[in-house]
């Protein structure tokens, strides 16, 4: 996919498609939305990136490897859960923090951690079979 | 029930309101563990000189885990944890009995000892494509299996397991391995979709898919929803994850194709955690349809122990060998099952644990002696007994250890069987557990004679590989003869297990202690 008008598109594509699936990621907790589908999101930007301007591009650009990210993602979502230790509260309960920034107030909380690690699993595993393939294809 | 005029939200109708105890975090560390290690060992996977540490002190942590958790149930009964304070049914609980502790532990520790091993007997290859993170999320699959108290979740866990013993599978991409592996994939999508199908087909009908709430609620629905189908359902689903007879051909078509160490952890913990779903499903939750069902299971167990066992005769591999015989003690296991007594289902929980210790470590002897004749197949091998005193003494010790005679843990949990099915008159059903044994015994004695006993010229330089792989071997051989020599602790555990599986209303009061009329 070598065209001109894809690779010049590409990059503006694949920034608006990560800022989006933040977006998602972030509305997910009361709306639709959520981890899941905003990884999905990304990591189709960075396939689009990837057939538009080559592979290695994308993982230099990730700078982790995709699995790592993935790994990583395993990692937050594991500690959202073990989080509730310190508050004598079951695994997994969902715990809440309103701190405020700059006059507004914030609602953090683990489920939105969580959320945050299943974004960063999907995304690194995602990008890491699409890269692959996209891979293969070049040789 | 809650008036919409309230105004003031009361949390106790909803959630949990007891704090949780440290000692209550027991339920849940072996998952939470194994699942942060596999995250952690994902991120630091091309580093291959930290998986090695991440890796034990994982495991070791893991087994302190399990340890206390058996400790503290065995002293207060049966524990609980709701996920996230929602009251169960709607919060996923786990529950933890003797028997979920009881195999967790025996998990713990062949995780620990495999990973040992397998620090000794991979390449740095085979490190850098995962082995680890595969191995903690396949541990966490099993032991999470082994814990929860949800139907539902329970067949996540069987995902979690699967996919990652998928990767564990084709670890090394050879032709062979990629044969094995679909075989493999196939057959068990297989049962987990039915498995699937079945669980659906239970909420339609419970509308709760909370273990304890399905056992209080069976009684009450017997007499008007189609209960047996839901049995035979899953029966098949689980005998086809356990590999019972006629649905066993996956497993003697993949076990021999990955790495030694992985056969030897899928012939250790997979088939079991199958056998454990099938007691769960059948004697916890339908037990008047297992009552039903008892002369089918029987039948079905005898012919799958007499079929692995023929099957192990036949074979000429020693790794293919190994599994029929794993085969054929699912079927042992299965005869404790199909009797349903206190007796046979504690027969059948002794010999799971002890199954699960000696297959590993016969996979892992296996291995051994292949490397030092360079071959797996029992004709081409030979000359053990010189090159390796250890493995002269593990074989012949571990294999009579599978058939049962005294002094090894076989023993006592196939005593048992025969005699709870001598007990309700089964005499058919004692004679093949015994000519099981007898074959057995034929099967694996044939092996010691040509594998490790004739005189060969060994290969020049060929070694077992140093003290780290054959140190595993030599605890899993402790361990076994420990348990035939004095078994008293592990056969009590599993007559609380048994007792406390058999008690429906004593698990339920735990799970929802506030007592709602049934």
């Amino acid at each position: 996919m070598n065209t001109l008008i894809f690779r010049t598109v590409a990059p503006f594509l694949t920034s608006l498609m990560v800022l989006f699936s933040i977006f998602v990621l972030l509305r997910g907790h009361n709306e639709p939305g959520g981890g899941f589908i905003g990884g999905l999101i990304a990591a189709s930007a960075f396939a689009i990136y990837g057939i538009a301007c080559g592979v290695s591009p994308v993982r230099r650009a990730l700078y982790f490897h995709p699995m790592g990210i993935a790994g990583f993602g395993l990692f937050i979502a594991c500690v959202a859960g073990i989080m509730s230790i310190f508050v004598n509260v079951p695994f997994m309960t969902g715990l809440w923090v309103f701190p405020k920034v700059f006059g507004v107030e914030l609602a953090l909380s683990t489920p939105m951690l969580f959320d945050i690690g299943v974004y960063l699993v999907v995304v690194g595993a995602i990008t890491s079979i699409a890269l692959a393939l996209e891979e293969r294809e070049e040789d | 029930m809650a008036g919409s005029s309230d105004t003031i939200v009361d949390l106790s109708q909803a959630m949990v309101t007891a704090p949780t105890t440290a000692a209550d975090w027991l339920v849940i560390a072996p998952v939470a563990l194994c699942l942060t290690f596999s995250a952690l060992s994902l991120m630091f996977r091309k580093d291959v000189s930290r998986q090695a540490p991440l890796a034990i002190v994982g495991f070791a942590l893991l087994l302190i885990v399990a340890i206390l958790l058996l400790r503290h149930v065995w002293m207060n009964g049966t524990m609980v944890m709701t996920m996230g304070r929602w009251l169960p049914p709607f919060g996923i609980s786990f529950t933890v009995d003797m028997l979920g502790a009881m195999f967790v532990l025996t998990t713990a520790v062949i995780a620990l000892l495999a990973s040992i091993h397998a620090l000794a007997d991979l390449d740095s290859t085979q490190l850098r494509y995962g082995f680890f993170p595969f191995l903690f999320l396949m541990i966490g699959g099993v032991c999470g299996a082994f814990l929860t108290g949800d139907i539902f979740n329970l067949y996540v866990w069987f995902e979690v397991l699967l996919i990652s013993s998928f990767g564990l599978l084709v670890l090394g991409s050879e032709r062979e391995q990629i044969d094995g592996t679909t075989k493999y994939a196939y057959l068990n999508l297989v049962a987990t979709t039915l498995f699937l199908v079945a669980t659906g087909y239970l909420y339609g009908i419970f509308g709760t898919l909370n273990m304890a709430d399905i056992a209080r609620k069976a009684p009450l629905l017997r007499e008007t929803a189609p209960l047996m189908t839901l049995a035979v359902l899953y029966f098949f689903a689980f005998g086809m994850k356990a590999a019972a007879f006629p649905v066993n051909f996956w497993l003697p078509a993949s076990y021999h194709t990955p790495r030694i160490v992985v056969s030897a952890l899928f012939a250790g913990l997979l088939t079991k955690v199958g056998v454990y779903a099938l007691l769960r499903s059948l004697v916890v939750l339908l037990p008047a349809e297992r009552a039903i069902l008892a002369e089918l299971i029987a039948w079905v167990a005898a012919s799958t122990m007499l079929l692995g066992a023929l099957g192990a005769l036949a074979q000429n591999d020693i790794r293919r060998l190994l599994g029929f015989v794993v085969v054929s003690g699912i079927g042992v296991m299965m005869a404790g099952l199909a009797l349903g007594s206190p007796l046979g289902l504690s027969g059948a929980m002794v010999y799971a644990v002890h199954s699960m210790l000696v297959m590993t470590a016969l996979y892992i002897a296996a291995g051994l002696a292949g490397s030092i004749t360079g071959s797996m197949a029992i004709g081409a091998t030979g000359g053990g007994h010189k090159a390796d005193p250890l493995l002269a003494f593990a074989v012949p010790a571990l294999r009579p250890s599978r058939a049962g005679p005294p002094p090894f843990s076989g023993l006592w949990p196939k005593a048992m069987l025969v005699k709870a099915s001598l007990d309700v008159g089964a005499w058919w059903l004692a004679g093949a557990i015994l000519l099981t044994g007898l074959l057995t015994s034929i099967a694996t004695v044939r092996v010691f004679l040509l594998a490790c006993w004739r005189d060969r010229e060994t290969v020049e330089g060929a070694t077992s590989g140093g003290l780290l792989r054959a140190a595993p071997l030599a605890a899993l051989l402790a361990m076994t003869l420990a348990i035939g020599v004095y078994p008293q602790p592990l056969l009590e555990a599993a007559n609380t297990a048994a007792a406390a599986i058999l008690d429906n209303a004593g698990w339920a009061a735990k799970v929802f202690p506030e007592a709602v009329q049934p």
